[in-house]
């Protein structure tokens, strides 16, 4: 009997007891919960006010129209769609072509040389140059040069920021190419350019794609790049049978930037469309870049 | 065109060596790709030129009193931002103090299997998606949502709480405390995604090892898990602060453009990046030089940020491997 309970009495107990260690991971557990839900809670409300607001105004004389002045009513922001266009397309038309060849270099041609170490370097650095730099930038090469506000201008200002987005991108892209499959190719006989144009960039494109894609949106969001480059303008950029491209040109984030100081109700409702326009232009590429990625190399 | 390739092949041989077009092809298409790379650091350093030559003449004229002076006027001609300066450190170190601890509690959510993967993944979206909408929609978000939402409680604050220095003056529209949340919400998934990598990269061993010594899902977090991806989590947060010292949009409508040095959340302030926002479309030549000076103050406080950013996150990621 006596050997039974003292034995008995060794073996620690299996009863639960209250731990103030599983209080505090209960407590840590809800913190973590409602901080969670908190963090989703703004883009939520941005979404709700976009709908509510922006798409009460919305119709198609929004997008035809061009932007009132002062207590006029009515009126829309086509040529700041377009606007946004033209300029999106000219930094894209700089920054893809240049960036893809760069990330080539990176990549495939000298990946550990000190011109690429240098360069990779470089456009890390340029991902975390404010954007308003970048508009400062093309306001001292391009504005000051040829002497006015123009949509190359903020096209340039758009190109230094997509630049190294898809540098970046393409590089990773590149990399994640098997290397069995160069291999294959060079011992049959491929330059090394043969090797990229019929191997690397087929192969990487979906992932490239991607990066071009989040690069352009991230372009069309850009405001502060644009305030000074391309500044506004109340009309089309093709008037009259010929194009005014050195001449101020409108895009929607600049126009919801005015338009959101202005104390006129028509106004306010244009900026909240324009802001609906804008953000569903911005996540719809940002979707199909995510589908083109999800494409299996 | 040397021919390194050159075997001892017949004629109608399936296998050719590379013809000298191809080489020259190949040649070319090197060249451009190095010429891409070559364009990169050009630009890189044409962007310092041209900022600091430009703003040299302002740097003759006005020297250091610009960055201690405390006021802006055109009329007069007197030119000093460190009210700007000020307001941009203090505006990104609040934002930071938010949203790093919602974006690295964010991280910590994702990844320590609080969440079935697919309601992860749904999270994940979320804060993917904050950071692709533009800042100048959060801007116009935070002017008419924000600054009405948070009035209340700043009232109430200032007149109950008003001899802290934070709440020393009453929210009368944009200020500081406004544009700092819009900022935290802006740098949030910056500050997860890198974070969320550094947390994936702790070996699964370490945190079983933590777990087998009967440590709680919280013990084995806070004790072992942060701890051993700390560098991450502190590169994630200076690159946050990079960020929100240069973003301009949301801050040059939430702010309030007011040249003064206060420590209320709520008075209005100015940053350097909304500074320039603000005058340099209407600025005078001899506004452009101070303006390209405050530019220049402005690439050098984000590029410090940046670099010591960079350069933890890569001693970070040598420590891991």
């Amino acid at each position: 009997m006596t050997d039974l309970s003292s034995s008995l009495s060794a073996v620690p107990s299996l009863q639960r007891k209250f731990e103030t260690r599983a209080l505090r991971s209960i407590l840590l557990t809800t913190i973590t919960w409602v901080s969670a839900m908190l963090a989703s809670v703004p883009l939520f409300s941005v979404l709700y006010m976009l709908i509510t607001r922006g798409g009460a105004r919305l119709s198609m004389e929004v997008f035809t129209e061009l932007p009132p002045a002062g207590f006029e009513m009515g009126g829309g922001f086509g040529n700041a769609l377009v606007g946004t266009f033209v300029m999106v397309g000219i930094a894209a038309l700089i920054a893809i072509p240049v960036g893809i060849l760069a990330a080539i270099f990176l990549a495939e041609l000298g990946p550990q040389s000190k011109l690429a170490n240098s360069a990779r370097f470089a456009a890390k650095t340029l991902t975390g140059l404010p954007s308003i730099l970048a508009g400062v930038f093309a306001y001292a090469m391009v504005v000051l040069t040829t002497g006015s506000y123009s949509a190359p201008a903020g096209g340039i200002a758009l190109a230094v920021l997509m630049l190294p987005i898809v540098v970046l991108t393409a590089e990773e892209a590149m990399k994640m190419v098997p290397k069995i499959m160069k291999d294959a190719a060079h011992g049959m006989g491929c330059t090394n350019s043969q090797v990229i144009w019929h191997v690397v960039l087929p192969t990487a494109m979906p992932a490239i794609l991607t990066g071009v894609m989040l690069a352009v949106a991230r372009a069309a969001g850009e405001t502060a790049p644009l305030l000074f480059t391309a500044l506004f303008s109340n009309y089309w950029i093709y008037d009259g049978g010929h194009i005014n491209a050195m001449s101020p040109t409108a895009s929607l984030a600049v126009l919801i930037y005015n338009f959101s100081g202005m104390p006129f109700d028509n106004q306010l409702e244009l900026a909240w469309a324009a802001s609906l326009v804008l953000v569903l232009i911005v996540l719809v590429v940002n979707i199909v870049s995510r589908l083109v990625g999800k494409t299996k190399i | 065109m040397s021919k390194p390739f050159v075997v001892p092949v017949q004629a109608d041989s399936v296998c050719q060596p590379p013809s000298s077009t191809e080489f020259l092809i190949d040649r070319t298409f090197r060249a451009l790709a190095r010429l891409g790379v070559v364009v990169i650091l050009a630009l890189v350093a044409a962007l310092v030129f041209e900022i600091g030559s430009k703003a040299v003449p302002g740097i003759q004229k006005y020297g250091l009193d610009f960055i201690t002076g405390t006021v802006w006027d055109v009329n007069q001609q007197k030119f000093g931002i460190l009210p700007a300066i000020w307001g941009t450190l203090y505006s990104a170190l609040m934002a930071l103090l938010i949203g790093g601890f919602f974006g690295v509690t964010m991280a910590i959510f994702l990844t320590q299997d609080f969440l079935p993967p697919r309601v992860a993944a749904v999270f994940r979206t979320i804060v993917e998606l904050l950071a692709a909408i533009p800042s100048v929609v959060y801007g116009l978000w935070g002017i008419y949502v924000v600054i009405p939402a948070i009035r209340p409680l700043t009232d109430w604050l200032s007149q109950s709480l008003g001899w802290i220095p934070f709440f020393g003056s009453t929210l009368s529209g944009p200020g500081l405390l406004p544009a700092a949340l819009v900022l935290a919400i802006m740098i949030l998934p910056t500050i997860a995604a890198v974070s969320q990598d550094a947390l994936r990269s702790v070996p699964l061993k370490t945190k079983q090892a933590a777990y087998g010594m009967g440590a709680t899902h919280w013990e084995a977090i806070l004790q072992v898990i942060i701890p051993a991806a700390a560098t991450g989590i502190f590169g994630a947060l200076v690159l946050g602060l990079g960020r929100a010292l240069g973003e301009t949009m949301a801050l040059a409508m939430l702010v309030g453009n007011s040249n003064q040095i206060s420590l209320s959340l709520f008075s209005p302030a100015n940053t350097l990046a909304a500074l320039l926002a603000l005058n340099f479309p209407e600025a005078g030549p001899n506004e452009i030089e101070v303006l390209m000076y405050a530019a220049l103050v402005l690439m050098l406080i984000t590029l410090a940020v940046n670099v010591a950013g960079s350069l933890i996150m890569a001693y970070s990621q040598r420590g891991s491997k």
